[in-house]
Parts: C-alpha cells; sequence; structure tokens
C-alpha cells in the first residue's frame, strides 16, 4: 500500500474523532452525549487499530480493543443505565451558550494548528497532522469540561480528553507503554465513576448537578 | 542485590495483606512494621547503589527523597495508629472504612515510590495517577456532604491535571524520537537527558508548558490550588500529613526531571522564569489567604501552597545555591509541615473541633501539646533557629545576590505569611483555655512530632558535611 493511503486514512479517522469531539459540545440531552460519546470511543478504536497496522505494532490492536469494549460499549452503556437508574436530569445545563461555545472550539482547533505544526518540523507529516489532531480534541474535552455542569457531562468531558490523548500516544510511532496508559486511564474512570462517587453522591445529594455541591463547600478559595 | 526492589515490593505486598486483615489492632500494627520495615530498607540504598535499569533507577536526587519519604511515611502510621483508634472508638469511621483505609495508605506510600525511582517518564506519569487515585479514595473517607466535594475537586482537577502533563510527556517522546529511534530509551530518563541537546527546542519547550500545568496542579501552584485546601481539610488528618509532606515533593520532583532535560537541551524555552512566575504567585496568594482561614486544617493546607510556591521559586532560579537552598527546604517542609499536622490532628480530636475561634488556650490546658505545636508553626513561620529558616534565608539571600527585585515579592510575601501564622495561632496557644483538661491523649501519640521537631532543630543549628556534600552535588545536577 502506498505512504498516501495511508496518511490520506489515518487523517480521515482523526478528523472524524475531532468531529464528534464538536458534536458533543452542542447536545442538549445526556443520552445524545453519551451516544456521541461512544462514536467518539469507535472512531479512536478504527484509528488505533489502522495505526497499529500501518505501523506494524500489533500491541496498539489492544488499545483499539480496550477503547472499543470499555470506552465505545460499557462506559456508555453503564452510564445511561445510572442516568435511569437513579432519575438524573436528562437535559444538560450549560454555562455558556451553544453558539459560543462552538465558536471557542473552532478557535482551540486553530491554536492547535498554530501551536504544533511549525514546532514539529522533524517529525512525519503522518504524526505532525495527527498530533495537532489530538491536541484539539484534548482542548475541546477540556473546554466540555469547563462548559457544562453537570457531573456526568464533566465526566463525559474529561473521557473525551483522554481520548485526544490516547490519539496522540497511538499517532506516535514506536511509543513504549500505549497500552499501560489506556489501562491506567480506564482503571482510573472505572474506578471513580462506577464503584464510588455516583452510589454516594446521589445517597446524599438526590442530584448530580455540581451546584448543589456548590453550596456546601467550606470557605471559598 | 536490588535493595529498591525491596524498597517497592514491602508497602506493595503489605498494601495486599491490609486489604484481606480485618482485625484493627492487627491491621494497624501491620501498617507501623511495614512502614518501619521500607524505612530501615531504604536506608540500605544510601550505601549501596542499584544498576539502573530502563525503568527504575537510583541517583543521589531521587535517594534523599525515597528516604524522606519512607521515614515520614513511617512517622505517619505511627501517628496514624493513635488517631485511628480514637477516630474508630467514637464511631466516625467503620470497620470496613479502616481496611479499606490501611490498604490504601501502603497502596499510596508504592505509587510515590514508585514514581521517585522510575526510569521510564511513563512509568513515572502512571505512578502518579495511581497516587492521585489511592489519595482520593482517602479524602473520601468520611462520607460526608464536604468530604465527597473535596474528592471530587480533587479528582477532577487533578485528573485534568495530570491528563495534561500525560500530553506533555508524548511530546517528550516525540521530540526524542527522530534523534534516538523508536523504543523504550527514548522514554527513559537516564538516555534522554544524555540526547536532549540534539532534541528538537520547539518541541521540547511546548512539552514544557503542559507538564508545567499538569504536574503544577498535583503541587498545587496557585492558581491551580484549588483542589489542595479541600482535600487536606476533609480527609483523615495522617492524610493530609502526607499529602503536604510527601505527595506535593513527588510531583515537584517529578517537574524538575523535565526541567533538567529542558535545561540541558539549552536552546529550548528557559523553565526558570515560568517556575519562578508561579512561585510568586502561590506565594503570595496564599500569604494573603492565610488571614481569612478559619478552619485549622485549611490554613495550614494554604501554608503548604507558600512552601510549594518558595520551593518551586527557588529551584526557578536555578544555580548551586538556589537549588541548595531548594533541596533544603523541600526537605524542611515535609518534616515541619507533616509534625504540624500530627499536632492538628490531635488537637481537632481532643476540642472536637477544626474551628480556629474555638480551639484556645492550649499552653494552659495541655501544655506539652500546646508548646511543641507552637515550637512547630514558629519553625514553619521561618523563625531562626528552626531548618526552614536556615532554608528560606538561603532562598532570600541567593535572590538578592543576582536579581533583588525579585526578592522584594518573596520578602513580602514571607513577612505576610509569618503575621497570619503567628496571629491565627497564639489565640490556639494562649488565651483562656476552651478545652477540658480531661480530655487527654495517649502520651507516645506525640513522639512523632518531636522526632520531626527535633530533627528540624537539629538542622537549623548544625547540618552533617556529607549531608550538605551531598546537597551539593544534586543542586550542581539540577544545573
Amino acid at each position: 500500500m502506498d505512504r498516501a493511503l495511508q496518511y490520506d486514512t489515518a487523517h480521515l479517522i482523526g478528523a472524524m474523532v475531532l468531529l464528534f469531539g464538536f458534536q458533543l459540545l452542542y447536545q442538549r440531552r445526556i443520552k445524545a452525549v453519551l451516544t456521541t460519546f461512544a462514536f467518539q470511543a469507535g472512531a479512536l478504536s478504527i484509528a488505533a487499530a489502522w495505526q497499529a497496522y500501518i505501523q506494524n505494532s500489533p500491541h496498539l490492536y489492544v488499545t483499539a480493543g480496550i477503547a472499543l469494549v470499555f470506552k465505545a460499549f460499557f462506559v456508555p452503556f453503564a452510564l445511561n443505565w445510572l442516568v435511569k437508574r437513579l432519575g438524573i436530569h436528562r437535559s444538560v445545563e450549560t454555562a455558556l451558550g451553544i453558539g459560543p461555545t462552538m465558536i471557542i472550539g473552532v478557535a482551540l482547533v486553530a491554536l492547535s494548528i498554530v501551536l504544533v505544526l511549525p514546532v514539529t518540523q522533524g517529525a512525519s507529516a503522518l504524526t505532525r497532522e495527527n498530533l495537532a489532531m489530538a491536541m484539539s480534541v484534548v482542548l475541546l474535552g477540556l473546554l466540555m469540561m469547563i462548559t457544562r455542569h453537570n457531573a456526568v457531562t464533566q465526566v463525559v468531558g474529561f473521557m473525551a480528553l483522554e481520548n485526544g490523548l490516547i490519539l496522540a500516544a497511538v499517532g506516535v510511532k514506536g511509543m513504549p507503554l500505549v497500552v499501560e496508559m489506556s489501562v491506567a486511564f480506564s482503571v482510573l474512570v472505572a474506578m471513580i465513576l462506577f464503584g464510588i462517587f455516583f452510589f454516594r453522591i446521589r445517597e446524599r445529594f438526590d442530584s448530580l448537578d455540581l451546584h448543589y455541591l456548590e453550596t456546601v463547600r467550606g470557605d471559598r478559595l | 542485590m536490588n535493595v529498591h526492589l525491596f524498597v517497592l515490593g514491602i508497602p506493595l505486598f503489605t498494601s495486599a495483606l491490609l486489604a484481606v486483615v480485618s482485625s484493627l489492632r492487627v491491621s494497624i500494627w501491620v501498617n507501623v512494621v511495614a512502614s518501619l520495615a521500607s524505612f530501615l530498607t531504604s536506608i540500605a540504598l544510601l550505601f549501596h547503589r542499584p544498576d539502573a535499569t530502563l525503568w527504575l533507577f537510583i541517583d543521589d536526587f531521587n535517594v534523599s527523597l525515597v528516604v524522606l519519604t519512607t521515614f515520614v511515611g513511617f512517622t505517619t502510621s505511627v501517628f496514624s495508629a493513635g488517631y485511628i483508634a480514637r477516630e474508630r472508638k467514637e464511631g466516625h469511621l467503620n470497620r470496613r472504612n479502616l481496611r479499606f483505609y490501611h490498604a490504601m495508605y501502603q497502596a499510596f506510600l508504592f505509587t510515590m515510590l514508585l514514581a521517585l525511582m522510575a526510569n521510564n517518564l511513563g512509568l513515572m506519569w502512571v505512578s502518579v495517577e495511581g497516587a492521585t487515585l489511592t489519595t482520593v479514595l482517602m479524602v473520601s473517607l468520611y462520607r460526608t456532604r464536604e468530604a465527597i466535594e473535596a474528592a471530587w475537586k480533587y479528582f477532577i482537577l487533578c485528573s485534568v491535571g495530570i491528563a495534561l502533563a500525560l500530553f506533555g510527556t508524548i511530546l517528550v517522546y516525540l521530540a526524542a524520537q527522530p534523534v534516538m529511534g523508536p523504543g523504550e530509551e527514548a522514554m527513559a530518563w537516564t538516555y534522554v537527558i544524555k540526547a536532549s541537546a540534539r532534541f528538537e527546542p520547539a518541541l521540547l519547550s511546548l512539552a514544557f508548558v503542559f507538564l508545567l500545568i499538569g504536574y503544577g496542579t498535583k503541587v498545587g501552584l496557585a492558581p491551580l490550588h484549588a483542589w489542595l485546601p479541600d482535600a487536606h481539610a476533609e480527609g483523615p488528618t495522617p492524610i493530609s500529613a502526607v499529602l503536604s509532606g510527601l505527595l506535593l515533593n513527588v510531583a515537584l520532583y517529578a517537574l524538575l526531571r523535565f526541567k533538567m532535560i529542558l535545561s540541558a537541551n539549552g536552546a529550548a524555552l528557559a523553565p526558570g522564569p515560568l517556575m519562578v512566575a508561579m512561585g510568586i504567585s502561590s506565594l503570595s496568594l496564599a500569604a494573603f489567604m492565610l488571614y481569612k482561614r478559619d478552619d485549622i486544617k485549611r490554613l495550614f493546607a494554604f501554608s503548604s501552597i507558600e512552601h510549594m510556591g518558595i520551593i518551586t521559586f527557588a529551584f526557578g532560579m536555578g544555580g548551586a545555591l538556589s537549588n541548595f537552598a531548594g533541596l533544603l527546604h523541600m526537605t524542611m517542609h515535609s518534616l515541619t509541615k507533616s509534625a504540624i499536622f500530627f499536632a492538628v490532628g490531635i488537637i481537632s480530636q481532643i476540642s472536637g473541633t477544626k474551628n480556629i475561634v474555638n480551639i484556645k488556650g492550649l499552653a494552659a490546658s495541655h501544655p506539652v501539646l500546646g508548646w511543641s505545636f507552637l515550637i512547630a508553626v514558629l519553625a514553619i513561620a521561618g523563625l531562626p533557629p528552626m531548618g526552614v529558616f536556615m532554608s528560606e534565608f538561603l532562598v532570600v539571600s541567593s535572590t538578592f545576590a543576582r536579581q533583588p527585585l525579585l526578592a522584594l515579592p518573596i520578602m513580602a510575601g514571607l513577612l505576610i505569611a509569618f503575621g497570619a501564622l503567628i496571629w491565627k495561632t497564639q489565640g490556639m496557644v494562649f488565651s483562656k483555655p476552651s478545652i477540658d483538661p480531661a480530655q487527654g491523649y495517649a502520651a507516645w501519640a506525640l513522639a512523632p512530632l518531636f522526632a520531626h521537631l527535633a530533627l528540624v532543630i537539629l538542622a537549623g543549628i548544625w547540618l552533617p558535611g556529607p549531608l550538605v556534600e551531598w546537597f551539593q552535588a544534586v543542586a550542581r545536577m539540577l544545573g
């Protein structure tokens, strides 16, 4: 297979991950947020598998598998179940309107391209473009965490950010520990998300809206 | 013989063991004995240096922090024994909580030691993440509204922080890979530092910005410090002691390793000014914030932000003298701050409150505790002849010699913080007693506090020659 096709395909899949990152920003219902996240994780899984194929590094298939099974299926499914079971508000509360959020999102993508492309001239074109996209996904995840109040959407924002990191890691040739990192992240998400916090927050507050938490802050700052 | 594997193995094994031991008495003892064993084993590292591998290594810099970590880990486990027994007796914690607590305490020590010894930068990151995870679980131990909020805030802010640190780590690898080829060597610090002169400087600069924000969140540098006071205030007090005394150091250590890579490159952005700026902002912000605190644990949490600011500033200034001062201050702050939290733990247990206005006249009702608390606070406020004074004096004087203007905000911050600490403490120690003198505590519970204070006072009067030479060697290494 020629290099141009390898490059274009990787580029296309990376762009899909980024596109879903944008889509996460304008969802108004929690269910839609979770579905979009599942699609993003699915796209990430394809990206990792494609990198495993073109770099000829089979361990990346494990990363792809983790992304597919854990993030694209298990996490959205479990979150959906939690939202239903706990009777959480089904709509997403935003701190910032959809329009301004999207504009900031576009600006962040521009920022990452302007930042990454000039400093990576030593690296291959594939890595450079991939890294610019990955950084955009990271920044969009961060934006989502800032502009959404709900605990569930904040966690989804964090996982979207993490998708960007994995996208960056698989795109760099021969990066060690990629699998271990995705496992570490999964443990982080799984342990906190399901084992501990949600049940306890539910026990105490009847709502996952972090506004309720804000009221009990000790002394500010 | 690989001594360092024992230092790592003991807490790891003990953590698994404690997870299945249900008797509280037994687990308290196991916790203390295992922490002592790690400390004694880590001393062997001073005399015998294992060979570096791609995964783990020991050098002059991290060995001192490993010994410090195991030492404070041990003394805190002794303090924790008394603290936990009392919490259990008063019914604040149930048996399952405590089993979990002890297992997590050892797991936390393991992750910190692994982060310190890691040669692979990815492994270092994974361990810092692990340390975050274990402490989040311990901060939420009391299950109160405030504890859950604090743990949630800690989890969200530090997860984002370490995620950004990982992005920075990936960028460092990306810079290393064209020069060193793909593979594990390009992630191993001992190899990377030798080759870093040939890395793409702009990429390293970009990486450092992410690393500074990422690990800086964990160090508690302003304006990324929001999680720190809550996590310190709402968790069990032994955890506050190890958070302030050890975890902040470990995060700063990670940052310094990357700083060394940048310095060795030469052409990349100078990491110093960024660290100086964050150091000054932390010191100044925390110094003013101290005045408004009414929770005793939050007060000293802000004092930790202040001191991490001073240390970051000192390393940011760089040069043999400032680095020496930074290292000394790191050690002194660990010992002093954990000593203060030991005292605070006992005070809040006998008074049943954490509110500063309700704690009065300790010197009259509990003279030994009150006076040693006062001495510890005077030490952290930077009064001679204690060790913290020495290191702060070195920071200020070395700064005056090179950048007199930068010394002004440092002097101001130190004085403002000094005023706040003295003002808040004198009411607690001197006015009319509010605590029933019949409220007692076990005499040995003060032993860890005395041990730390003795070391801090000793260091202020006399530093052993070999230790000075050692710190000087590390200071040169830090550049």
